[in-house]
């Protein structure tokens, strides 16, 4: 009896030394994100003030929506907002179809050369993207675009420029690849006896048994597109066509709006959250199931 | 997991993707058809120059579109000011329209070089005065073809010169002073430099120890520390100069040995860390709240900052407030120079219409606009002025004066883009206790090896 009392204490004292080291994990990971809405609710100087105090962390003295209203007036934000969700939905629907497509014909059928294709493939992760971003400026500087002016010189200014780059990405195709191969095979062979196709197999039994591993790349790519920056301001010079995170340098002038500033990433900062809730179940089982740590 | 919910993912994501495609504007190809900006103009209080007519659709619609690049996008004032004058310039003749995009500041250089690589580039962009030689250099900026005498009367600091040729030219300059309470120095018996008669290295240092001696303030000198990237080669390499030493070797732009590391440098730098073991100047770990509010609260005695800041000093101590002249170190008194200017890029096909525009912009009703509305130094003394605060007995008419009488422009070399990286972390670096000597001497081997790398930058 004594016994089966002390192992329950003890359960209890682990468990409450866990999830109160977890709970203090949690407040240190959410202090920078309640730091950015409550500064945004506050004028510069009491930022300044608050900044050396708890009163940070609180929405205290003057509070308001003024730097919200102020966001869209220095800069065109819901244009740049409209920018990014544009190109970066555009850029995970055609990712996750061509990658997953890819990543199927690499792990399911068996022909000469996939693995080398594979190795290639994996291969040019070790390239960053910084040494390749003058030559494939270059590149889309020179490419044909066909609209409603006819044949034009040049992707620059536009949508596609920041799209197409982005569509094949090595890493999805690689968790693609090894999230199919842990499916059962026999499957696969089943569908063959019955006369699949190969896209059969893929949209039919592949792609509904994949949902973690479609909501990790999902993530894994809106991620990257979202707060793109470099590639932006190689390649868009007009406003129009800029992103969120170009956007977000409207704000630091001289002397910097902070309170603007905190605005403004407060805004662009919902839809990663949004995406990240939405999905998250998902993209930790699927992490979990291919040993890939994000 | 169930297929569903991917599956309502995926129409969810692709309705998004089609409906935006659907929603979005046709693509502009070129920025020769770049849209005027279309950003709301914001209430400016800079001096209105002469309102352009309601339209000017009429009398341009047959003219040649001039495209311009600027850096002042999100900055309501600027955009105003340079609007107008765009407006007035097209107004003014049928030949040129000029049509402009903003970019945010931060990523401006990024978006030009990118520009020019693509060969993108507009007719007419704007520079940082100490980019400028880099960018003429890398064949980027064509010499600019103004009226003789155009420039006569402009600060030293606001003319973009490379290879004998003008490039840029500034409708304003920027300065740095000693920002200073007089009352805190009579009280401790400190002199008041003059421009004639500026501080000696003495004086100075002395000064910044009988100030943190009172007790009365948390650091005797504030030089801003928090503000890293241009602000340590523009505010501090002229503390350098004026021990004689520099970032490279100006009479052959060739080497940086000798003036990075020489005697002069290295006193430089051993006095420069004193000032951080002594305590009498912030570290590099300086708050940047800190350096915003610290001289206003009055917890720093002296502040080394520009006349950007000065309109907040005043508002808060009035009369007592005095802008003293850079201490003289020995080599004389010094301060940077240069701030943004106009150029022509060399592919334009425009070059006149873009050297006519320039031309216009030079107007010293326009160079007071942008005084009276950034705060900055108007180009010319017939615009100070004009001006409300840079005219003779203006509160910041030292200002004026210290830019006619201490400006050093950073050195004028293709250099300097990375030279200015590598003195900024020299200093930080001394800032935080490296071996001056050391420093200096691997700061020098980075610009001598990169000046060698790119075959000297045109000087062999």
């Amino acid at each position: 009896m004594n016994t089966t009392r002390i192992l329950h204490r003890n359960q209890t004292a682990t468990t409450v030394v866990r999830y109160g080291l977890m709970s203090l994990l949690a407040l240190i990971f959410l202090f920078p994100i309640v730091f950015m809405v409550i500064s945004s609710l506050k004028p510069d100087l009491q930022i300044m003030q608050d900044s050396s105090s708890f009163r940070a962390f609180l929405p205290v003295g003057d509070i308001s929506f003024d730097n919200y209203a102020e966001t869209f007036v220095r800069a065109p934000t819901g244009r740049f907002i409209f920018n990014s969700i544009l190109t970066t939905a555009l850029t995970v629907v055609l990712g996750l179809l061509v990658n997953s497509m890819a990543g199927f014909s690499l792990a399911i059928p068996r022909w000469r050369g996939r693995g080398l294709v594979l190795t290639l493939i994996i291969a040019t992760l070790i390239v960053p993207f910084e040494t390749i971003a003058i030559p494939l400026l270059l590149i889309v500087s020179r490419l044909p675009t066909i609209g409603l002016d006819g044949i034009t010189q040049g992707w620059l200014n536009t949508y596609h420029v920041q799209v197409i780059p982005f569509v094949a990405n090595a890493f999805s195709i690689f968790l693609f690849v090894q999230f199919f191969k842990s499916l059962p095979q026999e499957l696969v062979e089943a569908a063959r006896i019955d006369g699949a196709s190969w896209f059969q197999i893929f949209a039919n039994v592949m792609v509904p048994l994949s949902g973690p591993v479609f909501a990790t790349v999902t993530i894994l790519t809106f991620l990257p597109m979202w707060n793109a920056y470099l590639w932006p301001i190689m390649v868009v010079q007009i406003e129009e066509f800029r992103p969120v995170m170009v956007g977000l340098q409207y704000f630091f002038q001289l002397n910097v709006a902070w309170g603007e500033v905190m605005a403004y990433l407060t805004i662009i900062t919902l839809p990663v959250l949004v995406m990240f809730l939405a999905l998250q179940r998902a993209f930790i089982e699927s992490i979990a199931s291919t040993g890939i740590k994000g | 997991m169930t297929p569903k919910p991917f599956v309502r993912m995926w129409s969810w994501l692709g309705a998004v993707s089609l409906i935006a495609a659907a929603c979005a504007p046709a693509a502009t190809p070129a920025p020769t058809s770049a849209p005027a900006a279309t950003d709301a103009p914001a209430a400016s209080e800079a001096t209105a120059p002469t309102a352009a007519p309601a339209s000017t659709e009429a009398t341009t619609a047959d003219a040649t579109v001039l495209t311009m690049w600027y850096h002042g996008a999100g900055n309501d004032v600027e955009r105003t000011i340079l609007t107008q004058i765009i407006d007035d310039f097209n107004a003014s003749q049928t030949q040129w329209r000029v049509e402009r995009q903003d970019f945010p500041q931060e990523s401006y250089n990024e978006s030009v070089v990118a520009g020019a690589l693509a060969g993108n580039l507009p007719d007419i962009i704007d520079v940082d005065g100490p980019i400028m030689p880099n960018w003429a250099w890398s064949g980027y900026m064509a010499p600019l073809q103004l009226k003789e005498g155009t420039l006569d009367n402009f600060l030293p600091g606001t003319i973009g010169t490379w290879d004998g040729q003008v490039y840029s030219v500034g409708l304003w300059d920027a300065a740095v002073a000693v920002f200073a309470r007089k009352s805190v120095l009579e009280a401790n018996g400190i002199r008041i430099p003059t421009i004639e008669e500026p501080w000696t290295f003495e004086e100075f240092d002395a000064a910044l120890v009988t100030l943190q001696g009172t007790g009365e303030f948390e650091y005797a000198l504030d030089l801003g520390t928090a503000w890293t990237g241009e602000w340590y080669p523009y505010a501090f390499s002229p503390l350098m100069q004026s021990f004689g030493g520099d970032i490279v070797d100006r009479s052959t732009y060739l080497t940086a040995e000798g003036k990075l590391n020489g005697p002069e440098a290295i006193a430089f730098g051993e006095w420069w860390q004193s000032l951080f073991e002594r305590g009498l100047a912030p570290g590099t770990s300086q708050d940047g709240a800190d350096r915003e509010a610290g001289f206003i609260d009055g917890r720093y005695a002296l502040q080394w900052n520009g006349n950007w800041a000065a309109l907040a000093a005043i508002e808060k101590y009035g009369d007592d407030l005095v802008f003293l002249p850079a201490p003289d170190f020995g080599a004389g008194s010094t301060i940077g120079a240069a701030s943004w200017q106009f150029g022509i890029s060399a592919k334009s096909q425009n070059q006149e219409g873009a050297n006519a525009f320039i031309q216009f912009a030079l107007q010293d009703k326009y160079l007071a606009a942008f005084s009276d509305g950034i705060g900055l130094i108007p180009a010319t003394a017939s615009a100070a002025a004009l001006t409300k605060n840079y005219a003779p007995g203006g509160p910041m008419e030292v200002f004026f004066q210290l830019s006619q009488a201490q400006a050093l422009i950073r050195p004028p070399t293709p250099a300097y883009l990375s030279a200015a990286l590598v003195f900024e972390k020299a200093l930080a670096d001394i800032a935080n206790g490296a071996d001056v000597t050391t420093t200096l001497d691997a700061a020098t081997d980075e610009i001598n090896a990169d000046i060698e790398s790119n075959n000297g930058y045109g000087f062999k």
